[in-house]
């Protein structure tokens, strides 16, 4: 079943002044359980892109539907709540808010939905424990490397039970060694609860990771393989 | 949980949170101990006002006090200070007869207000019997004695046992004039009052100014708490309609307008201060909310929606402005409580104080209800200081707030 479907993406910034054409037609479908990969050159469109999916920026045309809903049709403030409950974030940086725990950042999204302490804490241990950050839930985001930080940013995209995972590159500011095991984490998440991905990178470690690879080049797709 | 990231967020950067906690904290401190002060200093006089002058009510002819000439006495003195003494919450009565004229001695003369009073009744209403710094209060039983102040003691250079006249006209339009011998010297805080008063026996005066016994021109009321005032003011104007009864705040109008003007005082005072410390809260929570983009954009992007961005913003400007108030409150509240018991000696100003009625060491006060006034104050102060900066934050854009700058 496709999550999400994208039918002729267009976005032009800056539509009064001089124009930019970030996305030039994009038309794309997204499977659940998908392990995909949006790469290209720098300035080829991949954070619009992923903005337009997570809806945190509106399109200049086309549409996107995910899970059937139109999500260009919501204002700003059901656009907001539709991404508590549907979309799971994992950004390049400032992920997590620095004044609370690794396990209370987890929980603080679960709390934002509503969901009872007990099973909010029950859950973010869980998560916590499955990216590997089981001895270090009381720490706060300062005392973690960047490593570490990106795996509660995991842990707590995957706290709200999204419909997928969006990551604009997660591994920007890793060393090697990081960037694997994010990403073999990513994966087993992947593989053994059938969690959605999508993210970025310039990484080629990266790319060979994924099981699809979507290439944009001046917002447009210029190729998509499958493994 | 909102609760505690909103604290946490607010000791984020302690220095600029604690310089603004501390300015709070003096500022109010201040604002509170000067209203203490002036609280002190308005009960003080209220208090003397009631105990030294005018009592709690004072009841005279109808005509009296538009004119205060002899003839307008109160007659059947002795049936009416019964039913007064009689009336509950009443403590004690006092008869006086009231006569503006002239004292002289070997030196020079004075305008003065002289009262004839009975001693031992006058002296349940008033206080001034305690204020005697030389001599006694009426004790020899002898013909003619009189009380003055200090004051006009200096300037009549009189001392003890010296005789001063009074020239006076009689109820019969007769000038005449009387010796009387100075038994006592007071001191009030009111050197005004201790310059133009003087005391002598009411049955002294009555003989001198030919009046019958049976009259007076001023009954003073002293009652058992001012709260009763309203009530057996009241009361009394219903059982005497022949006669003009009037509460202190009636007669001495500058003395409630001190009173009744303290609340307005106050909010301009604290008003002044708290808007002062409004703008300092504000460029705090500004700078707080500024240098946070990519966190509340963060917050915004995963799900965090306007309201809870709003209330996030305010707890966190409420918790900062409270928690300065609450230690401004505490220390200025320590600080009434400690001059509450020590005074404060007004030393060289208090000439100038003494002149007008205040006493020169002041005890500061301040009533519980006013202090949660303040503290009320303080909470609508946060409230209205964190509106901009929340504003500012719902402003952000979640999709530029994240994106990184390379
Ligand atoms: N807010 C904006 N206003 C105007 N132009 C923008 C804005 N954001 C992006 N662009 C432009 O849109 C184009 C696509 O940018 P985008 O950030 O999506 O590329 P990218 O593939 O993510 O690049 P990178 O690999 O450097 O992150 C670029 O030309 C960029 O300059
Ligand atoms: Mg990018």
């Amino acid at each position: 079943m496709k999550v999400i479907e994208v039918t002729n993406l267009i976005k032009i910034y800056n539509e009064s002044e001089v124009k930019v054409n970030a996305l030039n037609g994009i038309d794309l479908g997204i499977e659940e359980g998908e392990f995909t990969a949006i790469v290209g050159p720098s300035g080829s469109g991949k954070t619009t892109f992923l903005n337009m999916l997570g809806g945190l920026d509106m399109p200049t045309a086309g549409e996107i539907r995910v899970g059937g809903t139109d999500i260009c049709g919501l204002s700003s403030s059901q656009l907001i709540d539709f991404r508590l409950r549907n979309i799971g974030f994992v950004f390049q940086a400032y992920n997590l808010i620095p004044v609370l725990t690794a396990i209370e950042n987890v929980e603080f999204i679960m709390q934002l939905q509503g969901t009872p302490k007990q099973e909010r804490e029950t859950r973010a241990k869980e998560l916590l424990h499955q990216v590997g950050l089981g001895d270090r839930m009381n720490s706060r985001p300062a005392k973690l490397s960047g490593g570490q930080q990106q795996r509660v940013a995991v842990a707590r995209a995957l706290a709200s039970k999204p419909k997928f995972v969006l990551a604009d590159e997660p591994t920007a500011n890793l060393d090697s060694k990081s960037t694997e095991n994010l990403l073999d984490m990513m994966e087993e998440l992947n593989r053994k609860e059938q969690v959605t991905f999508i993210f970025s990178t310039h990484d080629q470690r990266v790319v060979h990771k994924a099981r699809r690879v979507i290439t944009l080049e001046d917002g447009l797709v210029i190729s998509d393989e499958r493994k | 949980m909102m609760i505690a990231v909103a604290w946490r967020n607010v000791w984020r950067n302690k220095t600029r949170s604690l310089v603004i906690t501390i300015a709070m904290s003096l500022g109010l401190a201040s604002g509170i101990f000067y209203m203490g002060f002036y609280r002190g200093m308005m009960d003080q006089r209220i208090q003397t006002a009631i105990a030294t002058e005018a009592s709690h009510i004072q009841v005279h002819h109808k005509s009296y006090l538009e004119n205060p000439d002899k003839k307008f006495f109160i007659t059947q003195v002795d049936s009416t200070l019964d039913a007064i003494r009689k009336e509950t919450g009443v403590n004690a009565v006092s008869s006086r007869i009231i006569l503006n004229t002239m004292i002289q001695s070997a030196a020079t003369g004075s305008g003065v207000k002289i009262t004839g009073i009975v001693p031992e009744n006058e002296k349940l209403v008033t206080n001034l019997y305690t204020k005697i710094a030389e001599g006694s209060w009426f004790k020899d039983g002898k013909r003619n004695p009189i009380v003055i102040g200090r004051k006009l003691a200096d300037k009549l250079k009189v001392k003890l046992k010296s005789k001063v006249v009074i020239t006076l006209q009689d109820m019969e339009g007769n000038m005449t004039a009387a010796a009387f011998k100075v038994e006592g010297i007071f001191e009030t805080s009111n050197t005004a009052y201790d310059e133009n008063c003087v005391f002598v026996q009411k049955a002294d005066l009555a003989r001198v100014m030919v009046m019958e016994e049976n009259a007076c021109h001023e009954i003073a009321v002293l009652l058992n708490d001012n709260a009763l005032l309203d009530q057996v003011n009241t009361e009394l104007i219903g059982k005497f309609p022949d006669l003009d009864i009037k509460n202190w705040r009636e007669v001495m109008p500058e003395v409630y307008l001190l009173e009744s003007s303290f609340n307005l005082t106050m909010f301009i005072f604290i008003g002044i201060i708290l808007l002062a410390l409004l703008f300092g809260i504000i460029n705090t929570m500004l700078m707080a909310v500024l240098e946070r983009t990519k966190e509340l954009g963060m917050l915004m992007a995963i799900g965090m929606n306007k309201t809870r961005v709003f209330m996030m913003i305010l707890l966190e400007t409420a918790m900062l402005a409270l928690f300065g108030g609450m230690w401004g409150i505490l220390l200025g509240w320590l600080l009434n409580f400690w001059f509450g018991i020590q005074g404060i000696d007004l030393g060289a100003w208090s000439t100038a104080y003494e002149s007008m009625g205040f006493d020169t060491l002041i005890y500061t006060h301040l009533p519980l209800s006013v202090s949660l006034q303040i503290a009320w104050m303080v909470m609508v102060t946060g409230i209205l200081a964190a509106i901009y900066p929340a504003i500012k934050a719902l402003k952000l854009k979640p999709a530029e707030a994240v994106r990184i700058d390379m």
